[in-house]
């Protein structure tokens, strides 16, 4: 018993040395677009593991965030859409870190297989309700979408420019819940991370395009936003958020951010 | 002169002084039991001083009669009133199916069935109790939405009745058990004197046990109303979760997932994530409620 007791102590004490207890060094301090938390976070654990600074991650959006970077509150700012020409123009300057596309899924029994970023507006908008107006069966078209606050509907909304105006059947709290409520209704319609669809469910091609890494990468796939980094361009970073900048935006930090669900961008 | 030596032994040992280690076994319990009691102060005081900031912003009135609730668009509206009728009608809908189904369960097991097919159904029973409710939720939404969608022709299954179901089904074994236990107490005499009169078994049950075991059979009711207010994971799976105005074939949104739906999201110290500590309240007062109703019942059962 006594050897257990003592096997545990060193244990315990030897993953508090390996880890460093107390050791903090410099943070780097990231601010901006909520939909952004799975890939920084992500991001974030893993340099921490390796180089042992921590990366702060503030939510508060991403005309927040590029504020923030600006006023010099935070090292680097994170932005779900690019930067505006006024924005550049003030200094900042963006590098786009991963992005994330957004897949357009129905059940597979359905007919239907492409649609246009128009109609898909209209579709969430309320103002076509019917499949057979888009060339499906005669069947009442079921809404699914994610809860207020989510990443993946606060993007859709933005892209398919239909914020708070969408009328849906059902807001589900994950993507798995609508991926599995869109293969058992044959007239549901929503949308998910590209990264998690699955075969149980039919992805529609949009204005033609079929969703791919390779058609978001290049842009062809028109429902998807780039995760811009933030800085500013006159000004230099700090060590180490230089450190953590370099990081991300290398080739070995793409797994990280595929697994996070979104598309790297090198 | 025997009994006065038993006293005098009885005395000794009344009086004397507890030793060390009683005592501090019992400073021991006493710290266990206010941590239950420091616990509830706790939440209950946290509740209150966040879910006031927002109820004085939003106005009670507006925010317990609003019809619409939005909180994360640009006008945002915090009307409560959709959650608060969700909660209450589901609720009703989960008790009228589950409390006739619990109650003639439990009067069969307690009274009629066998004592072998009695203990089959109760480990059944028990069993249905020990469901996490992400399964009832689960099996929900896998198998209860398709099939009212099939049987009611609606375009979706998400729905009020859904939940109803899924709540009727979870009460269940809270109803019976209880119902269960209330029954057995019945004293043997009343039933044997019943019969004795000339009363069939069933006019024995109906009229002498259950009559007798009431405020316990009460008791199991508002136990059953209970856990189907405070549900939210199985529910959430089933409901829908649009802030509707309750409709049997309406997707819905109850109190607690209206809390847990939104608050992974909401920022700290914003009015969202406020009015979502002032719905858990409104919650809170609802349970609290039922509670004290519940401690009604079970006072007057001893009572009697």
């Amino acid at each position: 018993m006594k050897k257990i007791i003592s096997l545990f102590v060193t244990v315990m004490l030897l993953t508090c040395t390996l880890t460093g207890c107390g050791g903090s060094k410099e943070a780097v301090a990231t601010d901006g677009s909520t939909s952004m938390n799975k890939v920084i976070g992500a991001l974030g654990e893993s340099f921490e593991a390796d180089t042992g600074i921590t990366v702060t991650y503030n939510a508060t959006g991403s005309g927040a965030g590029i504020q923030a970077v600006q006023e010099g509150r935070c090292d680097i700012g994170l932005s779900s859409r690019n930067l505006k020409t006024e924005e550049l123009e003030k200094g900042l300057e963006g590098t786009v870190l991963a992005y994330d596309g957004i897949a357009i899924i129905v059940n597979l029994n359905n007919p239907v297989s492409d649609l246009t970023v128009e109609m898909i507006a209209r579709i969430y908008t309320g103002e076509i309700t019917n499949w057979s107006e888009v060339g499906g069966s005669d069947t009442e078209i079921v809404l699914i979408g994610r809860e207020a606050g989510s990443g993946t509907r606060d993007g859709f909304e933005s892209i398919t420019d239909t914020e708070d105006v969408c009328v849906y059947r059902q807001e589900l709290t994950s993507t798995g819940d609508v991926i599995t409520t869109v293969a058992s209704n044959p007239a549901a319609i929503g949308y998910a991370s590209l990264a998690s669809v699955k075969d149980t469910v039919k992805p529609l091609t949009v204005d033609g395009i079929a969703p791919s890494e390779q058609t978001i990468k290049d842009g062809s796939y028109v429902v998807q936003r780039p995760f811009v980094l933030v800085t500013k361009a006159d000004a230099e970073l700090s060590e180490s958020a230089q450190k953590f900048f370099d990081y991300v935006t290398s080739g070995e930090a793409s797994e990280i951010i595929s697994n996070a669900g979104v598309v790297p961008a090198n | 002169m025997k009994r006065g030596l038993v006293l005098d032994d009885f005395e000794r040992t009344r009086n004397r002084k507890p030793r060390f280690y009683e005592k501090v076994i019992h400073g021991i319990f006493l710290m266990l039991g206010l941590i239950t009691v420091g616990c509830v102060l706790l939440i209950t005081i946290y509740l209150i001083i966040s879910g006031i900031p927002a109820i004085k912003e939003i106005d009670l009135i507006n925010f317990l009669f609003g019809k619409e609730w939005a909180s994360t668009a640009a006008e945002p509206k915090y009307g409560i009133l959709p959650f608060i009728l969700t909660s209450v009608y589901g609720t009703t809908g989960a008790i009228l199916i589950g409390v006739p189904i619990g109650f003639f369960a439990a009067v069969y097991l307690s009274k009629i069935a066998s004592q072998k097919l009695r203990s089959v159904i109760e480990a059944a029973v028990s069993l249905l109790a020990g469901i996490p409710s992400v399964v009832y939720g689960l099996v929900g939404m896998l198998v209860l939405v398709p099939a009212i969608r099939e049987l009611f022709h609606v375009p979706d299954g998400a729905s009020l009745l859904a939940a109803i179901v899924v709540l009727a089904v979870m009460i269940l074994p809270n109803i019976i058990k209880v119902s269960i236990t209330a029954l057995d107490a019945v004293p043997k005499e009343y039933e044997d004197a019943s019969l004795a009169l000339g009363a069939t078994p069933i006019e024995t049950i109906f009229k002498v046990s259950v009559p007798a075991a009431k405020s316990g059979i009460a008791a199991a009711v508002v136990l059953g109303v209970g856990r189907a207010i405070g549900e939210a994971m199985a529910v959430m799976m089933v409901a829908g979760n649009v802030a509707n105005m309750p409709s049997l074939f309406q997707s819905v949104r109850f109190l607690t997932t209206a809390v847990s739906g939104e608050m992974a999201y909401s920022s700290p110290g914003s009015l969202q994530r406020n009015a979502l500590f002032s719905i858990a309240l409104i919650l809170f007062l609802f349970i609290m409620l039922i509670n004290a109703t519940l401690n009604f019942f079970l006072k007057r059962d001893k009572e009697k």
